[in-house]
């Protein structure tokens, strides 16, 4: 590759096409090709020109279109692997993933997990990828847009013979006598197109705008996946799940305790074959359980000043919303959508204190099964201590008895009875269905006397302070693919030359869309229309 | 309202399909140079499809208020609405390059597109809280208009590719072009098949073991060809599968596939049996007239126009409402993974175009494989991948 000297002397930097001083048509390539290529202008640009230090390397290998329709294959290619088995975040919670995919989807499934396509899109190398992708947005954009800016902008008026006779569309009409381009010029106005004028020579051109569309969309895209890349950056991004029972009120998790929900009411409604619309009949007679609604009339209270660890924070309401899917309660920068439900819980138990033969009553407790009491007095000399208690109980290892988790799933009490007749107290554990006593010789029993259930909703807590950026980019993105996609960039130029009218246009693409509107400009004229020089060859 | 609605549906359809063949006659008679006639028979043909299409927008409107929301909301109704955009990218298309070649081929795919719709449940169903928004028809009608103008392209490129291709030797161009008109054939023989059955109330029960081992029924609304893992008929006297299939396989589904193959290879074959020759040479003679450039930039023109219809209905409302449903506006949902990949395979043709040599035949192949993936994003993944999309 070396510098392109043109006639007048000027040299030109390498890719040159048409000389920066005079307009020739220059370098062998050019010369001898039947049509321009007139992609950025004819114009040379950076990644053509040096080729020496590494910089200049990496930047001509991202400023090629063809890397970057590669990169953008590869990811679509990888995107689309991902999709043959589901990712690891929507396979059931409940099993380990390694086992996961090889039983339900056999070899190929464990073969999925090895190579880690179960998180394919936040593994190194597709994130590298996208990373890749949003390197070459930017030095294909400026390798391309400055020349281009600069080529438009001091594009001749009256270009040479060789720049009009290598455009696609070129024709010449042989005139006798005066030819008047007045016409020609009021039907290019109405057209809407710019005219400029040097001794008679006429550029006519519209919609240059449409050129900058692609680096217009280039930008919004580069905002968006910055935007993306925030999302890792502290404070601007909260994602938490909350279980919130009716009446409760709890701290919402990733406000650092700034913020309390209390669930005041849960609703879920099945479509009601009688009561909703009869058109729904035929599809609930298939499926009849399908879910209408499901909501949280929740109240949003903020916290009050300072407090110290274990003082009872001071709270002020700010929001009562009812939430539903698709209307997320909003305050500040936080959302409270509605995710999930769990119905009917075990909240509350009830018993009764018998003796066991006469089934004589002497009185009646509840026990919180989230806040259990130590001790519940009965009066007349009755109570009952809580010694311990197992929320979620099972038999651990040594067969002593122990609790899976704090959720009242399978609830187990260790109680000691005291009357007036047993000062000391009965022992007896009590569970679902079951009733063991150490002594094997109790007077007194605690009965099963009921349940109380209560509906408990999930909530998601999102704060993202990214969604600014991915929206400003995501409008950029559109306006420049509309910019570029609905209007293309046209150019017309008549000069006269010795009894010679000659026309010549460009496009941008379109090519039908101007020989149209050309003939339509030309017709009421002598002029021939020009001829599209690619319908030659064949 | 929702018989109105209905025999709209139907009306349209007939008149689709009587205005293809108006596009058909127009092309046939202008080789007797009658140009008169011509422009007759293809005025007649846009007319029919006008008055079609206002019967299929009539379908719509009824059906959106007979079930109380707009029609777009389970795979029958979604594809007869990706039907209809594709009838209407035509129309606008027709307005501007006046070929009527395009609508020999466009409404046959719309047909196709609208009869395969019609083989899903078609009772209106009541929304799920999460399509409980107005983004429903905001979203799904944009990305189905987006997605329809797109497939114009695959009509051009089909063009251009019956009448490019060389007919007197059979070539790596000729087999594949076959493939993707025998791909046609094929939904239509689904067609049939599933109609004939269905019509005769074909039904078998099977019960059978699936993956964890528990006990599961199957009912067959086609002869089973494939019986599901460790089958016992139910159903006395029914046709008794040929094989069995690890529980693994989705027996039923595969069966189905079956079906459909056997039917189009039938056609197919009958089709070649009759004219003996391949199915696109059947066809060239139809295209003969077309300039290619045209069926070129008409093909390009239709991604100019979609793409950006596309990314706004499919990736920026879907994220939109994704946000506000889902809490996120992103989540790696199959159907979200497959409009990523829909929308970077024509960014990509996009810039293929700017390089030399991607004009004309390699634009009109690009085409194809854009149609493929539009048509697998719009069923396969709701029928074979399960995700939050597949509520059908």
């Amino acid at each position: 590759m070396k510098e392109v000297k043109c006639e007048c002397g000027h040299i030109n930097p390498v890719g040159t096409a048409l000389c920066e001083a005079c307009g020739r048509v220059v370098g062998e390539e050019a010369e001898s090709s039947k049509l321009l290529d007139m992609r950025y202008e004819a114009s040379p640009r950076r990644s053509q020109n040096y080729n020496r230090t590494s910089v200049d390397k990496i930047w001509s290998f991202f400023s090629s279109v063809k890397v970057g329709i590669w990169l953008i294959v590869l990811t679509l290619i990888a995107s689309a692997l991902g999709t043959i088995f589901p990712q690891e975040m929507y396979i059931p919670p409940n099993m380990p993933a390694v086992d996961y995919y090889e039983d339900e989807y056999g070899t190929l499934g464990k073969l999925y997990y090895q190579l880690g396509f179960h998180n394919l899109y936040s593994s190194w190398w597709y994130l590298l990828l996208i990373a890749s992708i949003g390197i070459s947005l930017v030095i294909c954009s400026l390798d391309r847009v400055i020349p281009l800016y600069k080529a438009l902008k001091n594009q001749r008026t009256a270009p040479r013979e060789g720049f009009l006779k290598r455009q696609r569309l070129f024709g010449i009409t042989e005139t006798s006598g005066q030819i008047d381009l007045e016409s020609i010029k009021k039907n290019l106005k109405n057209k809407r197109y710019s005219i400029k004028e040097e001794n008679g020579s006429i550029l006519a051109e519209k919609n240059r705008f449409s050129r900058w569309g692609p680096y217009v969309n280039h930008i919004g895209l580069i905002i968006f996946l910055f935007g993306g890349l925030l999302r890792f950056v502290p404070g601007m991004y909260v994602d938490e799940v909350v279980w919130v029972r009716e009446e409760e009120t709890i701290e919402v998790p990733g406000t650092s305790g700034q913020f309390y929900v209390k669930n005041e009411k849960f609703i879920r409604q099945l479509y009601d074959q009688e009561k909703d619309d009869q058109v729904y009949n035929e599809a609930l007679k298939k499926n009849p359980a399908v879910i209408k609604n499901f909501q949280t009339d929740a109240v949003l209270y903020e916290k009050k000043g300072n407090t110290l660890p274990g003082e009872q924070p001071e709270l002020k309401q700010v929001e009562s919303h009812s939430i539903q899917v698709n209307k997320p309660m909003k305050y500040k920068d936080f959302a409270f959508y509605q995710t999930d439900y769990k119905l009917d819980e075990m909240h509350k138990m009830k018993f009764k204190l018998i003796d066991k033969k006469t089934e004589e009553s002497f009185g009646k407790l509840t026990v919180d099964l989230y806040d259990p009491k130590k001790k519940y007095e009965l009066g007349s000399g009755y109570s009952v201590e809580l010694l311990n208690y197992f929320p979620d109980f099972e038999f651990g290892e040594n067969s002593e008895p122990i609790t899976k988790s704090r959720i009242p799933n399978n609830p187990a009490f260790v109680f000691n009875m005291k009357t007036p007749d047993k000062p000391k107290g009965e022992t007896s554990f009590v569970a679902i269905q079951q009733t063991i006593e150490p002594q094997e010789n109790n007077k007194y029993k605690l009965a099963f006397d009921g349940i109380e259930t209560q509906n408990v909703s999930g909530l998601t807590i999102r704060k993202d302070m990214t969604l600014w950026y991915l929206a400003i980019g995501g409008t950029i993105f559109m306006i420049g693919v509309i910019q570029g996609a609905y209007w293309n960039h046209r150019r017309i130029w008549v000069q006269k030359k010795n009894g010679q009218v000659w026309i010549a246009a460009h496009t941008n693409k379109n090519w039908f869309g101007i020989k149209r509107e050309i003939s339509s400009i030309l017709s009421g004229t002598t002029l021939n229309e020009p001829a599209d020089q690619l319908d030659d060859k064949s | 309202m929702v018989e109105i609605s209905s025999n709209l549906l139907y009306i349209a359809f007939v008149l689709y399909l009587i205005a293809t063949f108006f596009f058909a006659g127009s092309i046939k008679i202008s080789k007797d140079k009658e140009e008169k006639k011509t422009s007759r028979w293809s005025l007649i043909g846009i007319v029919i499809t006008l008055i079609g299409f206002a019967s299929q927008i009539g379908y719509f409107i009824t059906r959106w208020i007979a079930g109380g929301h707009a029609p777009v909301s389970n795979l029958f109704e979604f594809t007869t609405f990706f039907g209809m955009m594709l009838v209407a990218a035509f129309i606008i298309i027709y307005f501007i390059y006046k070929t009527s070649i395009l609508g020999v081929f466009t409404l046959p795919v719309a047909l196709l597109v609208i009869a395969y719709a019609s083989m899903f449940p078609r009772e209106i169903t009541p929304l799920i809280p999460a399509l409980q928004s107005d983004w429903l028809h905001i979203h799904v009608t944009t990305a189905a208009a987006g997605e329809a103008i797109l497939a114009l392209s695959f009509a051009a490129g089909l063009i251009y590719l019956i009448k490019f291709v060389d007919q007197t030797k059979s070539s790596k161009r000729t087999f594949w072009l076959e493939t993707t008109l025998f791909g046609l054939i094929a939904t239509l023989g689904f067609i049939i098949v599933a109609t004939s059955f269905s019509l005769a109330d074909y039904e078998s029960k099977f019960n059978w073991v699936d993956k964890r081992g528990q006990e599961a029924e199957a009912a067959y609304h086609m002869p089973a060809l494939i019986g599901p893992h460790k089958y016992e008929s139910v159903t006395d006297g029914s046709f008794q599968p040929l094989a069995e299939v690890p529980a693994l396989i989705n027996a039923m589904k595969l069966n189905t596939f079956i079906w459909s193959l056997l039917a189009g290879t039938i056609l197919y074959l009958l089709i070649r049996l009759i004219f003996r020759k391949r199915v696109a040479a059947i066809l060239q003679p139809l295209v003969r007239k077309i300039d290619l450039n045209l069926v070129d930039e008409i093909g390009y023109r239709s991604v100019l126009i979609g793409f950006p219809i596309f990314t706004l209905g499919a990736l920026i409302f879907a994220m939109i409402w994704a946000q506000m449903a889902w809490t996120r506006f992103w989540g790696w949902d199959p159907k979200e993974v497959w409009a990523l990949v829909t929308f970077l395979f024509y960014a990509a043709f996009l810039h293929l175009r700017l390089s030399k040599g991607w004009h004309g035949e390699k634009s009109a192949w690009l085409a194809v494989i854009g149609f493929v993936i539009i048509m697998f994003n719009l069923i396969a993944v709701n029928l074979i991948i399960a995700g939050l999309h597949s509520y059908a």
